[in-house]
């Protein structure tokens, strides 16, 4: 099932399936937006999907709210023993994983495929 | 190190200004020939110092001024750079105590000043006398990845 929500969270799309969702974001993760992506990644995790995949293919920048709204989504996924995963970083959001040492932390793949069987 | 025609900008304690000021820091690490992790670096400090203004500084109070100014400067062996002045006029904070967490600890919040030091040359915070804080830092071009500035 797709869904486009208009909640102006950055989240483009939202693809449930039987093994995970998948979140495609669009636009700046910064401390304008995390707000309301934080409050719609909350919502999708309390659909307690086996993976929640996040889709960053489209995100050209992210700083420290955005990892903070990525950590804190992630133990909520990780309390009901769900997975976060991570693909299409690009170099510049990967930077900021790597500063702040969560890319040892998150499960990154390099695709999609990757990530709903992760 | 050399300093000449600074760009000024003037802003509000609103999330919704860091993309613009992004866009300005971006054209001016551009300018000064920095490549794209280094522009990067230097746009993410950026975001960084602004944000704890608007978060701590000023306690998420919107409409409430910030000072930004950009500096090319150069380094003692002449690799090229971009001096950044964040003036703001909130609480102030013994620069001694601004560092950052350790990152062992998994949790959110606390990794702007990490950040920030990490990818800047130079960091230093000063509590003037008129009020407020100011940070003064500076990026230098990697000297693996230096480029000649567009003419």
């Amino acid at each position: 099932m797709s869904e486009k929500p208009k909640d102006g969270s950055l989240v483009k799309e939202v693809r449930r399936g039987e093994n995970a969702t998948v979140v495609t974001l669009s636009g700046d993760v910064d401390l304008h937006h995390s707000p309301t992506l934080h409050a719609a990644l909350v919502e999708l995790a309390a659909e307690r999907p086996k993976r929640l995949v996040i889709d960053l293919q489209e995100v050209p920048f992210m700083d420290s709210s955005g990892v903070g709204t990525f950590v804190e989504v992630f133990r909520r996924v990780s309390a009901y023993k769900g997975k976060m995963i991570f693909f299409g970083l690009s170099n510049r959001v990967r930077s900021v994983f790597e500063i702040t040492k969560l890319d040892k932390f998150f499960t990154i793949c390099e695709n999609e495929q990757q990530a709903v069987t992760a | 190190m050399s300093q000449s025609n600074p760009v000024e900008l003037k802003i509000t304690s609103s999330p919704s200004c860091l993309a613009a000021v992004r866009g300005a820091v971006e054209e001016m690490a551009r300018y000064e020939g920095f490549g794209e992790m280094d522009s990067h670096a230097l746009v993410l400090a950026v975001d960084e110092a602004l944000a704890n203004v608007i978060e701590h500084g000023y306690s998420g109070v919107e409409g409430l001024p910030i000072e930004v100014t950009l500096s090319a400067v150069r380094s003692s062996d002449h690799r090229a750079g971009v001096c950044v002045v964040v003036r703001d006029q909130g609480k102030q904070v013994d620069p001694g105590q601004i560092c950052g967490r350790d990152l062992d600890d998994i949790r959110p919040g606390g990794l702007g000043v990490h950040i920030i030091r990490s990818v800047m040359d130079e960091v230093e915070y000063s509590c003037p006398n008129e009020g407020g804080m100011l940070l003064r830092m500076v990026k230098y071009v990697s000297s693996a990845s230096a480029e000649k500035p567009e003419a």
